[in-house]
């Protein structure tokens, strides 16, 4: 009885094309969010490089524990101080049929820094020089030691496709923020799918595309349906009663739910966005005397907050850097003991406490608000009085820009996946001229740090940079520059026979071309 | 009554210039398009660079009057998230929403006649205090919570319905793709039609009850009864009738409260119209989309006052001369 009129019409199909051809795979996906547009330089962010991991391919990607794996460059080498030089792969074909090059890299980097939201990540890039039809240099102005996470960011687009003009007199290649233009609507990239149908906000339609170079990879997928499904409890029902077969994410209240039910798997990962409060020192004169701030720190239960808020659905953090980053120190551990708060307090001469006023949004990270209530009930402990407002993001970034509040929350995730990214923007002396601290609404300051941060951004040996920034990382601790609160943990839902964990990561973009459904 | 048609049309007109005045005056409080558009590490620098590209920073009445002058060219702007104009993608969510009040709307009529009717006739039986009871609990639980659970029960746990979207659709002419030409439309829509009537339901049944009881107490129906007609033929012809007069009326005016609760309805079953974009638009700070929704739908809520005013003029003349007097 279940659907009855659907499975008809599959039954039906199903016997028609079984005449026709082999039964195809088929699988319907549910996310949060569809990707806002078709060009990969347009927005950066999550639902635009899970697209691009669709569609194209970049020249290397992350694995599951967060290492860099070939895919469109076959091989890469250090020449000198700020050249690296990669190889592609051979006989890679773009959807249209022409063939990628090092000329299309070039094309596509001079794009990326073309783009409002891309140059930012590389700045540091000065040039590619196309050495032969597969071989280029990737060239920086310092030495940089962020060369191969950059280049996952890196997804050839096929010039040739993107040169020319438009019936209209547009240029093919134009990057419009916030308008209608060619590359928003068509594309051509090297990766296992291509666009077929595409009605934003209600659904895209990716099918399997026949000259995929990877043919080594064991996905058997040959279309996908991508359906935008921002309700949770929605989202949640779609895969309980099999209408979709996949979704992303699932919400924490509904974690069980999706994990006992008959018929389909839960699979999480620890992610990698810090959740964070900043103590603004330019508001409260208290937050400048760093033991104030290390009694907040001591005051929070983090721990209680994944606990009970989070219902386990996130990792205790002491730090920025979540394991697996070059900076995280594992003996920096979570404070949490009232005592020796109260202690801290009244040595700083603050025994009877304070006011302070807090902000939060109420539907940008998980359970931000209950989050911010908990926290706010936690110092009322020590005698820190707290005004809470919790409002939605749209109204709550522009309040944090204005740093609005004393206590504002923000939660971060790393664009290069790099440690020194999260000191950069979230706790670095502010400076409009480089824009380092743009995030910083705390305004802690300390040149030494900021010190470290430069000098592990020009240092390529990996090992001793990675002493740098953990050095980074116990500044930061034992200066309780903001109070670290938990990095979320992402989670997946799939219907049985959808073996999606071996696809799915720590960055939330699966790479649905290796994707294997019984 | 070409005079009252007039003073209603420049009414109307008003009301719409309010609309629009209000609707653009709350948007630089819904937020910052700009973080909607960029990447968390974008830099303030080039933020202010594109909200000078797109006329952010020039001041309100500058704005105001360069939307007005294109919104009298019929052009309300250009969504932010759709890169269409914003009529355009309003449009062509606009027979979706449609189509699902049309769906509510026959349960609501379909449904609440014969109930309405059943309960003024057997005030005190079993099924009368039953369906009372229960559209006192219709009316007091709002519908995103009847929709879930709906959800819950009719496709998660039974599977008979399912939980999201439109499913087939058939296309009918221009923007309109109906739901009402395949099994699995009809499969699709009866979940959030039912959802959506379920607030309104419940209102229109007491309604007409209390309607009706009062139309079984006029002496015109007891003269019928004396005379010995056929109870089927006073209730459902002579009282039914009357009755429905003043509910014809309230019900005009809802359907524009309909359209309003089509923003939960269609939130909770990803039903792709014209409320559940707004509420996405509302998240994106999408100001476009958000003013030209505002102005359409107070568009469908003038229109259908007018004309409802207008009917109800044409069916009680006491009314419309009173109306035209004033």
């Amino acid at each position: 009885m279940k659907h009855f009129a659907s499975t008809l019409a599959v039954a039906t199909l199903t016997a028609t094309l079984s005449t026709a051809a082999m039964a195809e795979v088929t699988i319907k996906v549910a996310y949060d969010a569809d990707p806002v547009s078709l060009d990969p330089h347009e927005q950066l962010s999550g639902g635009t490089l899970q697209l691009s991991h669709m569609v194209f391919d970049p020249l290397v990607r992350w694995t599951k524990d967060l290492q860099f794996a070939p895919r469109l460059a076959e091989s890469w080498e250090q020449i000198d101080e700020t050249t690296m030089r990669f190889k592609l792969r051979d006989g890679v074909t773009f959807h249209s049929g022409n063939p990628l090059t090092s000329a299309d890299v070039d094309w596509t980097f001079d794009r990326l820094k073309s783009s409002p939201d891309f140059k930012g990540i590389f700045a540091s890039f000065t040039d590619v020089e196309v050495i032969d039809e597969l071989t280029f240099d990737l060239k920086t102005s310092e030495p940089y030691p962020l060369v191969l996470h950059t280049a996952t960011y890196i997804f050839p687009m096929d010039s040739q496709f993107y040169s020319g003009t438009t019936e209209d007199g547009k240029e093919k290649a134009e990057l419009v923020k916030h308008g209608d233009s060619f590359a928003s609507r068509n594309l051509s990239g090297t990766g296992p799918f291509t666009v077929t149908e595409r009605e934003q906000g209600v659904k895209v339609v990716f099918d399997r595309f026949d000259g995929y170079w990877d043919t080594a990879s064991e996905g058997n997928v040959d279309k996908i349906i991508l359906t935008p499904i921002k309700e949770d409890p929605t989202r949640v029902a779609a895969l309980l009663s099999g209408d979709v077969d996949f979704i992303a994410p699932v919400p924490p209240t509904d974690l069980k739910r999706v994990e006992e039910h008959e018929g389909t798997t839960l699979i999480t990962e620890p992610g990698t966005r810090i959740i964070t409060f900043q103590l603004n020192q330019n508001r409260v004169e208290a937050f400048k005397d760093a033991r104030v701030r290390k009694a907040i720190d001591y005051a929070v239960n983090n721990a209680g907050i994944v606990d009970r808020i989070m219902r386990g659905f996130g990792t205790v953090g002491a730090q920025a850097s979540p394991a697996g980053y070059l900076g995280y120190d594992e003996s920096l551990t979570p404070r949490f003991d009232v005592e020796k708060a109260k202690a801290l307090m009244a040595d700083a001469g603050y025994a009877d406490g304070f006011s302070v006023t807090m902000m939060a949004p109420n539907n940008r990270y998980v359970n931000d608000d209950k989050i911010a209530q908990a926290v706010a009930s936690m110092l009322a402990k020590i005698n820190i009085k707290v005004d809470l407002q919790t409002m939605p993001k749209a109204q709550y970034w522009p309040t944090f820009d204005e740093r609005a509040a004393d206590m504002m929350m923000i939660g971060w995730h790393s664009d290069t996946e790099d440690s020194a990214n999260f000191h950069q923007f979230l706790t670095h002396c502010p400076d409009e001229a480089t824009g380092n601290g743009q995030y910083n609404s705390g305004n802690y300051c300390n040149p030494e740090a900021d010190a470290l941060m430069a000098e592990a951004n020009a240092t390529t040996d990996q090992a001793k940079r990675g002493e740098l920034l953990r050095k980074l990382e116990g500044i930061l601790y034992e200066d309780a520059a903001f109070i670290p609160l938990h990095w979320q943990n992402l989670a997946w839902g799939a219907r049985d026979g959808v073996h999606a964990e071996k696809i799915v990561n720590a960055l939330n973009f699966p790479y649905f071309g290796d994707l294997k459904v019984d | 009554m070409l005079a009252y048609l007039v003073k209603r049309v420049f009414q109307a007109i008003a009301v719409m210039f309010a609309i629009s005045l209000i609707g653009f005056a709350i948007q630089d409080n819904l937020g910052d398009p700009l973080r909607e558009l960029v990447g968390q590490s974008v830099s303030e620098e080039v933020r202010q660079q594109l909200r000078d590209e797109l006329g952010l920073n020039d001041s309100f009445v500058t704005q105001y009057i360069r939307f007005l002058g294109n919104a009298l060219q019929g052009d309300l702007g250009t969504s932010y998230f759709f890169k269409e104009p914003a009529l355009d993608v309003i449009l062509k969510k606009l027979p979706a929403t449609l189509e699902l009040v049309m769906g509510a709307t026959l349960i609501i009529v379909g449904l609440s006649v014969p109930l309405g009717v059943y309960t003024a006739i057997k005030p005190n039986a079993f099924f009368s205090r039953l369906i009372m009871g229960v559209s006192i609990v219709g009316i007091s639980i709002p519908v995103f919570l009847t929709a879930i659970l709906m959800i819950f029960v009719f496709s998660v746990e039974l599977g008979w319905f399912p939980s999201y979207g439109r499913g087939d659709v058939v296309h009918v002419f221009g923007y309109w793709e109906t739901n009402f030409a395949t099994a699995d439309g009809w499969v699709h829509i009866l979940l959030p039609s039912v959802a959506l009537a379920s607030i309104m339901l419940p209102l229109f049944v007491r309604l007409i009850r209390a309607e009706m009881m009062e139309v079984l107490q006029s002496e015109y129906v007891k003269y019928a009864r004396a005379k010995g007609i056929r109870p089927g033929r006073i209730y459902f012809v002579h009282a039914l009738k009357n009755t429905l007069l003043p509910v014809i009326t309230v019900g005009g005016v809802q359907i524009g409260t309909m359209v309003a609760y089509t923003i939960l309805t269609e939130t909770v079953f990803q039903w792709p119209g014209m409320g559940f974009m707004f509420l996405e638009a509302v998240n994106r700070v999408d100001t476009p989309l958000i003013v030209a929704y505002l102005i359409i739908v107070g568009f469908i809520f003038v229109v259908t006052n007018t004309i409802v005013d207008l009917i109800y003029g044409l069916v009680n003349p006491t009314v419309n001369i009173a109306r035209m007097g004033a």
